[in-house]
């Protein structure tokens, strides 16, 4: 269980960014991977418990999810995995380890409210 | 009246700081010429049994060590001590997995260029080691066949992150009917093309392949190197 960790280093990455606008955090927008081996249900429950007592507190942690995209050589294409648990080309049925998409773990954007407009 | 938040881009990895220092560790070995192997699997898979051997039979062939990493004892850094190659435990406390940070403390006064084969096994967990860096140069799964055959596809992250797997107690594999065909199916389901080495600690049976292509890793390493 190691998403209460992960939770803490996505706070501290956008009080980062936050701090430097300073602005109050609404709202992080997080990509993440189907093989990033985090999951998202423990993630969202650890963001809010890591959140308290800090700036971020009261602050939504919105997922998007990545699926799997691996190159297929037969079929010369990318192609988009339904589970991972088969590595293989959904049309052709090749294996396929070339992963092109899918290890993100990524904090994107972020919603945030300026507290002072201090620009001109 | 309440201000409309503002979006912005961002676009930072969360674990960009594992990530550095894994690279700064990767450059470090690369130019010491050490070939680095970490070890994955569930707890009870024989990672200490299977790296005790492999420490013990290649010692007196190269320069090994090994950090090992566990929650909280240190019985197996005493455990491969044995070897008389050097170890050094990592206890991480609560924490699941070894994360680069700790690999780069534990390395403190040691000389990496005065060894060729540098194991680092991490805590017994098929979940959380997947998603960070060492600076390994390759990362090996062990499965064991007392575990079933199914194991990697209820783990396909973890063993999809991996390089090589190593199916451990084959000793045992007779008395639990262990299905070598459905096993070696699952693992090339998650990860095609793994290469899969079948050992035994305990008779040694299967250790001289696994040798043979560390030793010509290693060689790889060191021409990419000079070249």
């Amino acid at each position: 269980m190691h998403e209460l960790s992960i939770a803490m280093s996505i706070i501290e990455l956008a009080e980062e960014e936050a701090e430097k606008r300073g602005a109050k955090i609404e709202a992080v927008h997080l990509k993440l991977g189907a093989l990033a081996g985090v999951v998202k249900e423990a993630l969202l429950s650890c963001y809010e418990m890591a959140c308290e007592n800090t700036s971020a507190q009261g602050s939504r942690l919105i997922v998007e999810d990545v699926p799997v995209i691996i190159f297929c050589q037969t079929c010369n294409a990318q192609r988009t995995l339904a589970t991972i648990q088969q590595f293989t080309c959904p049309d052709c049925n090749t294996p396929s380890w070339q992963v092109l998409q899918g290890k993100e773990l990524e904090v994107v954007a972020l919603e945030i409210i300026e507290c002072a407009p201090n620009h001109a | 009246m309440r201000p409309e938040p503002r979006l912005i881009e961002v676009r930072k990895n969360v674990l960009k700081q594992n990530d550095v220092i894994a690279r700064a560790l990767r450059d470090r070995f690369r130019a010491a010429g050490v070939f680095v192997v970490s070890l994955v699997s569930s707890p009870g898979s024989g990672k200490t049994a299977f790296l005790e051997k492999t420490l013990t039979l290649l010692r007196p062939r190269f320069r090994v060590a090994a950090l090992v990493g566990d929650l909280a004892t240190e019985n197996d850094a005493a455990r491969l001590a044995r070897s008389r190659a050097p170890v050094k435990q990592i206890t991480t406390g609560t924490l699941c997995h070894l994360e680069a940070a700790m690999v780069q403390t534990a390395l403190e006064g040691w000389n990496v260029s005065d060894l060729d084969f540098l194991f680092v096994e991490n805590v017994g967990n098929l979940v959380c080691p997947s998603s960070y860096d060492l600076g390994e140069d390759l990362r090996l799964v062990l499965l064991s066949v007392t575990e079933g055959e199914d194991k990697p596809l209820k783990y396909p992250t973890i063993f999809n992150s991996a390089d090589v797997a190593v199916i451990t107690k084959m000793d045992l594999a007779e008395a639990v009917e262990f299905d070598w065909e459905t096993a070696y199916k699952n693992i090339q389901s998650v990860r095609p093309g793994m290469k899969v080495f079948k050992v035994s600690a305990k008779s040694g049976d299967g250790l001289e392949n696994y040798f043979a292509f560390l030793s010509q890793r290693l060689s790889e390493l060191r021409n990419a190197v000079v070249t």
